[in-house]
């Protein structure tokens, strides 16, 4: 018997489904080794034919997007329900992501923004004598630990194909990690960087530049050219592909093990190595990083320690 | 690694310290509180938890129960952290797996509503035993003490714990930036209350340091740097040109006789101005070294280089005065440092009201002490700046103390020399002396017997604040004289007391540069700007900074008996920790997982000690534990948090914030 | 726990300057607000801007952080970093909607005991006037395996 696999998406963008096939010719030996029992985004699978499911028949269930919604909630319970293992798959589920920004404001004024006068949907319609109904938005946006438990996290937006290939050999193996790890390796990106070796030991930053302001040297450490680049506070396992493309990280791997909120600590690192000393200096030092909470806490704000933006 | 939270029994004890915390904090609902709360296996309430059998109970109740962990809710830790930690250690548990709760002097000292004061002890406690069941067992790093001493300042104060320290084997580099040393005592005539001669008791310790074959005098000399920690100092020394070498000038002051300069004209630093040296000259006639100096600002070889060298001239063959001397830096290694730097006098000016600067007949109190030394710019007579002896003297107490225009504090030792000072200008003048006071504190040893012996020999006292010394005279008898305007307290009215001279008893300062020298040695001041005592009763010559001690009036305004006692306990400090070999730090520095470090290098340039360093194996970070001081700053700046506190491990922290704020 | 709002206030006070004040204030038996409650770092430069937002995760009204004054760093620079860290750490915490009196910086030396009191006292009435932290967790804080 082949080990029954499901995939599911909440608020996403697809890039974690494109990521399955962008294993490219693995895609075929993946299926030869799983069931893709349940995969609404490439296959004809509805909600009906997951509740029809016995209880913990998946073997492993791959949610990847954040928990916006009360229908991925009820998704996401209903695949813990039906899944003997949970992988949250990508930054989305493991922190909330990028749909995580959301939480500097709250529902009611995104609707208000994206609807206008005209108003936001209802949440019920009539149609053809059937009612048609529109899931609510939660409060805040949740990464996916935040409305079920979960057993492994696969980080990265998207995670990078070495990735996904190195969890299904490890999910599927005989030695699994101790629930509740991360499926990459447990230090920063600067490990993996080819242009380590340039930072150099008194990095002192003076100016924060931004990348569309400045053209960035090919072969030296980005953060030396003060740009800001989240690599030392960031997981490897990407082998630091925007690096290649010239491009600082942005952080969508997530913290380390020994970190609980990634934004705190990369904001702490990169204000350790501000170069001044007065109140006004360190100020205007500062005023170089526009959005601090979009900067720091771009892939991560739902599962930091203060999870969205306070109320009035 | 720690044992799983099951495993964790942790003993709580609540001290009464008497009624200090029981008459705030209720003490026996606290321990009751700690006896619910996770982990507690043993919760006891005591009145004195660092007495003997306080210390008992935790021993005990260590092997009885089984305990691994203590928390002991009491003082501060910066009091008795060390006494319960010792207790746990004797208990046979690592001396680490302990937390102190501070619930009196942050607590049942500071709190009036005992139903808050109450609510905050139970957060912190709670918090406490949260923290301590991540504790994990630490050795104390042991740090090896070089022998050798620096003592900063050639005063009475360093004069004392030189001789001290010397005679007990130890070497010892006393550094005065004076060219002679002997500090302000070396300027007194006589000092109360017996009227020894000040000198005669001063000199031949200065002698004893000249020839003390452990002691390295280094006068004329500022500390620049100070690099390193208790035990491993590495302090460098500016040593300024004296354009007279030590080593050849064999003290025969001839050069001073044949200068070109046949008559002095350079005002006297040492008699405050009062007289007038050559610009190659000695501080004063018992100066230690006995060599001269030249000062180039006056010095006409400098000034204009045509002088016809008359000094080097009658050196002879001794070849001792050389010109070209140059500024030089000596670094050395020390292991403990003794400050002795002293004080200042409070800058009369600064009392406009008193007019000194603007009368020539008002004095400060240390220019009395210049006037009636025999060494002085008098020979030892009172004699007013135009010419006059004085028939009516006026001595005002407490300028610049116990003021709120000026300094706050009382300067001790002002009472009685403005008493000694009433003696010798009687003595010498035969005037009519009043002695202006708002309090008599004579409080020391025979120093009310020398309060009496003044008040026989009719020096009139009159309680009041001087309110001004004005020249303005309202009738005959004022005029050409200073007209003192004070309330008598005592009788009740207004005086105007009309004397040939006023004399202005300075209070005791800082000195100008506390702030720097204070800093150069890591050390901090107390509001006044005295350097800060680690405990005024426990700890009074000790800093907070390991290895550097106090002595003098660099730590407060004190008298020469105070001073020599304090400065021999600072001597024993350091010979305590030099006999010992070692101290134990607290074992609170950091380390790299090694693992964990990716090698990001945000960390290497943020040690202020140079701690951090890349390992050429791998490129990670490594932190040299006997340079690491424990602060944390890398650890919280560590991008991926692979650098983490012993004693303060993030886990401990998060632990104590949940704590405090949750009541789960 | 008490009945009106009493503001909690976790003060991370570093243990040579601002923690000794605070004892100083006790050894004087100056009054003060007992809304704060410390806790004791070797240096203001040990604090981690993840300690700051765990305290108001937690229900923390305000946060305070003590340390030397520029210059008299028991650890020569480390208050400096903290000073670093504060700034940006107030720009995120301004997006984030906490009100700037929540979190303050403030370096009182060991003989500054009334600083101390004052810097609490004041602290005290403004968030009594700013009223409970607005901040909305949903999440059960999840702690780090002990290592």
């Amino acid at each position: 018997m082949r080990p029954k696999v499901a995939f599911y998406w909440c608020a996403a963008c697809g890039g974690c489904e494109e990521c399955i096939v962008d294993l490219g010719d693995d895609l075929l030996r993946v299926i030869e080794a799983v069931e893709i029992a349940f995969w609404p985004v490439a296959l004809d699978y509805k909600e009906k034919d997951l509740q029809a499911m016995p209880d913990a028949s998946l073997d492993i269930a791959f949610v990847n997007g954040a928990v916006r919604n009360v229908e991925q909630k009820d998704m996401a319970e209903l695949l813990r329900a039906k899944a003997k293992t949970i992988v949250a798959f990508g930054a989305c589920a493991q922190l909330g992501g990028i749909p995580g920004l959301a939480n500097l404001s709250d529902s009611r004024a995104i609707l208000d923004t994206a609807y206008g006068e005209n108003g936001a949907p209802r949440e019920e319609y009539g149609v053809d004598g059937e009612t048609l109904s529109l899931p609510g938005l939660l409060d805040a946006v949740l990464p996916l630990d935040g409305v079920i438990p979960v057993d492994y996290y696969l980080p990265g937006c998207p995670p990078t194909p070495n990735i996904v290939r190195a969890a299904f050999e490890t999910l599927l193996g005989p030695d699994r990690p101790p629930k509740g790890a991360v499926l990459a390796p447990d230090h920063a990106l600067c490990e993996q960087c080819p242009r380590r070796g340039t930072r150099s030991e008194t990095l002192a930053i003076h100016e924060f530049r931004r990348v569309q302001a400045c053209v960035i040297q090919p072969d030296t450490c980005i953060l030396e050219q003060g740009v800001l680049c989240l690599g030392p506070s960031t997981r490897a396992g990407c082998e630091a592909r925007c690096i290649a493309a010239n491009m600082p990280c942005t952080g969508c791997f997530g913290p380390t093990g020994r970190v609980r909120d990634f934004g705190a600590k990369a904001l702490s690192a990169v204000a350790s190595v501000i170069d001044a000393r007065e109140d006004q200096d360190v100020a205007s030092v500062v005023d170089g990083i526009a959005d601090p909470a979009g900067t720091f806490f771009r892939y991560s704000l739902p599962s930091s320690f203060l999870e969205r933006k306070c109320g009035k | 690694m720690s044992e799983p939270q099951s495993a964790v029994r942790i003993g709580v004890y609540t001290c009464h310290c008497g009624t200090n915390i029981a008459g705030v904090v209720d003490v026996c609902a606290l321990a009751n509180y700690a006896r619910g709360l996770p982990n507690v296996a043993v919760s006891r309430d005591y009145k004195y938890m660092c007495s003997d059998p306080g210390l008992d109970l935790i021993r005990h109740d260590i092997h009885d129960h089984d305990l691994n962990r203590i928390v002991v809710a009491s003082c501060s830790p910066h009091l008795h952290e060390r006494t319960f930690r010792a207790a746990v250690r004797m208990g046979g548990l690592n001396p680490f797996l302990f937390q102190m709760v501070n619930i009196r002097e942050q607590v049942s000292w500071v709190h009036d509503d005992r139903n808050l004061a109450n609510w905050k002890a139970r957060d912190l406690l709670r918090a406490a035993v949260r923290r301590v069941a991540r504790h994990r067992p630490l050795e104390p790093t042991l740090i090896a003490i070089h022998p050798d001493v620096l003592v900063v300042g050639g005063g009475i104060a360093g004069i004392h714990a030189a001789l001290t320290l010397a005679n007990a084997g130890k070497h010892v580099y006393l550094v005065e930036r004076e060219p002679s040393i002997g500090g302000h005592m070396a300027r007194f005539d006589k000092t109360f209350p017996t009227l020894d001669c000040a000198a005669c008791i001063l000199t031949p310790k200065m002698s004893a340091v000249r020839r003390h074959p452990n002691i390295t005098l280094w006068t004329y000399s500022e500390v620049a740097a100070l690099e390193g920690y208790v035990g491993n100092y590495r302090v460098t020394v500016t040593r300024r040109p004296r354009y007279v070498s030590e080593d050849l000038c064999s003290g025969c002051l001839q050069c001073i006789e044949a200068c070109v300069y046949k008559q002095a004209k350079v005002a006297d630093e040492f008699n405050c101005g009062l007289g007038k040296r050559k610009p190659i000259y000695l501080q004063f006639p018992q100066a230690v070294p006995q060599v001269p100096v030249i000062d180039p600002q006056n010095c006409i070889q400098f000034k204009s280089g045509k002088c016809k060298k008359t000094c080097i001239d009658a050196c002879g063959d001794r070849h001792a005065i050389d010109l070209r001397m140059q500024e030089e830096q000596v670094t050395i290694a020390v292991g403990s440092i003794i400050l002795a730097t002293g004080f200042q006098a409070y800058d009369a000016r600064r009392a406009a009201c008193y007019g000194y600067g603007l009368y020539p007949n008002v004095y400060t109190a240390l220019e009395v002490e210049r006037l009636v030394n025999a060494s002085g710019p008098t020979g030892g007579d009172v004699i007013l700046r135009d010419g006059r002896k004085p028939a009516t003297v006026g001595i005002v107490h407490c300028v610049g103390s116990r003021d709120e225009n000026s300094n706050s504090w009382c300067s001790r030792v002002c009472c009685m020399y403005s008493l000694k000072l009433a003696h010798l200008i009687k003595e010498r003048t035969g005037a009519e002396i009043f002695n202006l006071y708002i309090d008599m504190r004579t409080p020391g040893k025979g120093f009310e017997e020398f309060y009496q012996k003044l008040l026989n020999e009719r020096v009139h006292f009159i309680r009041g604040r001087v309110a001004e010394v004005t020249d303005w005279a309202l009738d005959s008898s004022e005029e050409g004289k200073l007209v003192i305007r004070v309330e008598d307290t005592l009788a009740g009215f207004v005086r105007r007391i009309p004397v040939d001279m006023v004399v202005l008893s300075t209070g005791l300062e800082p000195q100008a540069d506390a702030a720097e020298v204070r800093r150069l040695f890591n050390i901090s001041s107390s509001k006044e700007g005295f350097f800060l005592e680690r405990h005024p009763k426990l700890a009074p010559v000790n800093t907070f900074t390991d290895g550097v001690f106090l002595a003098g009036c660099c730590q407060g305004p004190k008298d020469i008996p105070d001073t020599v006692a304090q400065s021999g306990a600072a001597a024993a400090e350091a010979l305590a920790i030099i006999d010992a070999g070692h101290i134990e730090t607290e074992p609170c520095t950091a380390y790299v997982v090694e693992e964990a470090c990716s090698g990001c290098k945000t960390c290497v340039s943020l040690c202020p000690y140079h701690a951090i360093s890349l390992l050429a194996a791998n490129g990670r970070s490594a932190i040299n534990e006997a340079l690491c001081k424990g602060c944390g700053t890398c650890v919280a700046a560590c991008p991926s948090g692979a650098i983490a506190q012993n004693l303060f491990e993030d886990g401990e922290i998060f632990e104590e914030i949940e704590g405090v704020l949750s009541y789960a | 726990m008490p009945e009106d709002f009493e503001p909690r206030i976790v003060g991370f006070l570093c243990n040579w300057c601002t923690y000794l004040s605070a004892d100083l204030a006790g050894t004087s038996r100056l009054k003060y607000a007992p809304n704060g409650r410390a806790i004791r770092v070797m240096c203001s430069g040990r604090v981690d801007p993840q300690f700051v937002l765990d305290a108001f995760a937690n229900g923390a009204d305000g946060v305070l952080i003590g340390g030397c004054h520029p210059g008299d760093c028991h650890y020569q620079e480390g208050n400096y970093k903290a000073l670093r860290r504060f700034k940006l750490l107030q720009r995120f915490l301004q997006q984030m909607g906490v009100e700037p009196e929540r979190v303050r910086l403030e370096w009182i030396s060991a003989a500054e005991g009334d600083r101390l009191k004052d810097v609490v006292n004041d602290m005290v009435r403004t968030l009594k006037i700013l009223g409970p932290s607005r901040i909305q967790r949903k999440k059960p804080i999840k702690l780090p395996e002990a290592s």
